[in-house]
């Protein structure tokens, strides 16, 4: 400890951290408001909040899901080109020739059903604690648009492996935009860049799962989490109790 | 009055004491437990450093035990038989079984988004007591009608597996305004708000949808024991 002290004492990391190692409730401030990726917290939190069944930690577990799921795509698209038949090739090598490649892949596939199945766990979370109350209204809209970005993102991987799965399941739902009345066949042409799945849509989807979508969810959260804190904090299964507490003192 | 005397403190981990002065005119009540706060740091650092560590070994593991699937080169002139969307679909799949495109691909999952994306903005759903906590009849009444014409609406497509979920859930919604019905579940049901109802309805129906599709459907959609055949 009085090796760490004297560490923490010198210029140099002082000029990093601007605060010691000393246990006082200001450093503990400090920590999380000098530090741009810990500032998103606040400086303290409701205990209660910390409890696992206050709100399971979904939203938690969602980003951090969402953090593997970047690492790994970003490591798989090293060994992607999103070109017929180059891609189905691709599997093929990161299963017999890329180191680790199926469990790259497999550490991908799974965190991406996990993160549907987790996203939507969250939303009923949410609802049953009823913490879409005013003012957190439209951070509820914001929550169904991020769960929708999740669907597409998922739907979008879905076709890249480019085997009969992939091309199959993607032709399924693709078709039912076409009953989409009016603009149902321009829709469909312009999503998959022509009449039928092929290159062109192989093309699209990799550009939306890889850079349209990923920025799109980026942001969302980013206004996600900006309005939890704004309005307050999170609110956990103690959202329930205060608004019966509130009705029955009387509107 | 009482009055107070204000004691200097230094123990820079003592969560200061708020005084709140009412004058006896002013109506009143609490509205929020501010509840004891705790520093962010360690306290929630150390669990978000836990929780990260836990996702990661969980989908090690899983990742370890079990492959991601990937069949033979995608081929448009081999349609597999049945051809199934990824599972969060197969429920809408399910449901175009029963209903034209344009129903179940477009207006269904479109009206089910409008109904969630406009939850916060009524009033049903901010309501927290429970149905029968309240004048129910009426409430009760609206409801086996919708319930009753939704009932129709299904029993004309044969929708099944949506029909009797709602059947189910419906049936529970009523329960205590039955006269037979025990004291325990009667006080346990009744405390369930309308919003939940509906909600619970709405995951059941999601639920039962997406297993029927993912697990009983068989080649040309039709109805297959997945103990028996397997999953297609």
């Amino acid at each position: 400890m009085a090796l760490a002290k004297s560490f923490t004492a010198t210029r140099v990391w002082r000029s990093i951290v601007r605060h010691g190692l000393v246990p006082t409730n200001r450093n503990r401030v400090l920590l999380v408001m000098e530090n741009v990726f810990l500032h998103l917290h606040t400086a303290k939190v409701r205990r209660r909040n910390l409890d696992l069944t206050s709100t399971f930690y979904l939203g938690g577990i969602a980003l951090i899901l969402f953090f593997v799921l970047v690492a790994t795509g970003l490591l798989l698209m090293l060994y992607y080109h999103p070109s017929v038949p180059q891609a189905y090739h691709d599997m093929k090598e990161l299963e017999f020739v890329v180191s680790n490649g199926v469990f790259l892949r497999n550490l991908h596939r799974w965190a991406a059903h996990a993160m549907v199945i987790v996203v939507f766990l969250h939303m009923l979370r949410v609802f049953f604690h009823r913490a879409f109350r005013p003012p957190r209204e439209f951070n509820w809209v914001v929550g169904v648009a991020l769960l929708i970005f999740t669907l597409l993102l998922s739907y979008t991987g879905y076709l890249l492996p480019w085997d009969q799965l992939a091309f199959w399941g993607v032709s399924v739902g693709t078709n039912m935009v076409r009953a989409m009345p009016g603009l149902g066949s321009k829709a469909r042409y312009l999503l998959l860049g022509g009449n039928i799945v092929g290159e062109n849509a192989l093309l699209r989807f990799y550009v939306l799962h890889c850079v349209l979508l990923p920025l799109a969810l980026v942001v969302g959260v980013a206004v996600h989490l900006w309005r939890v804190r704004k309005d307050g904090g999170v609110v956990g299964s103690a959202g329930r109790r205060r608004a019966r507490a509130e009705k029955e003192s009387g509107e | 009055m009482t009055s107070y005397r204000l004691e200097p403190n230094s123990d820079a981990k003592a969560v200061p004491k708020r005084l709140a002065l009412i004058r006896r005119e002013a109506p009143s009540r609490l509205l929020e437990d501010r509840q004891e706060l705790a520093t962010t740091a360690p306290h929630l650092l150390l669990r978000e450093v836990i929780l990260i560590q836990v996702v990661v070994a969980a989908l090690a593991l899983c990742s370890l035990l079990v492959d991601a699937p990937l069949e033979g080169i995608a081929d448009p002139h081999h349609t597999p038989n049945p051809a199934k969307a990824p599972w969060y679909f197969v429920g809408l799949q399910e449901l175009l079984h029963y209903f034209p495109p344009v129903v179940a691909g477009v207006l269904l999952p479109g009206l089910a988004i409008i109904a969630i994306v406009v939850i916060p903005y009524f009033r049903t759903n901010v309501e927290v007591l429970g149905v029968y906590e309240r004048p129910w009849r009426r409430t009760v009444a609206v409801m086996s009608l919708l319930v009753l014409g939704v009932a129709g609406l299904l029993v004309a497509y044969r929708v099944w597996p949506v029909l009797v979920p709602t059947a189910i859930v419906y049936l529970l919604f009523v329960l205590p305004a039955l006269p037979g019905c025990p004291a325990g579940v009667r006080h346990r049901l009744g405390k369930v708000p309308l919003a939940d109802w509906i909600m619970v309805w709405f995951v059941t129906v999601a639920l039962v949808l997406t297993l029927i599709g993912v697990l009983f459907r068989g080649p040309g959609w039709s109805w297959t024991w997945p103990w028996r055949a397997g999953i297609y």
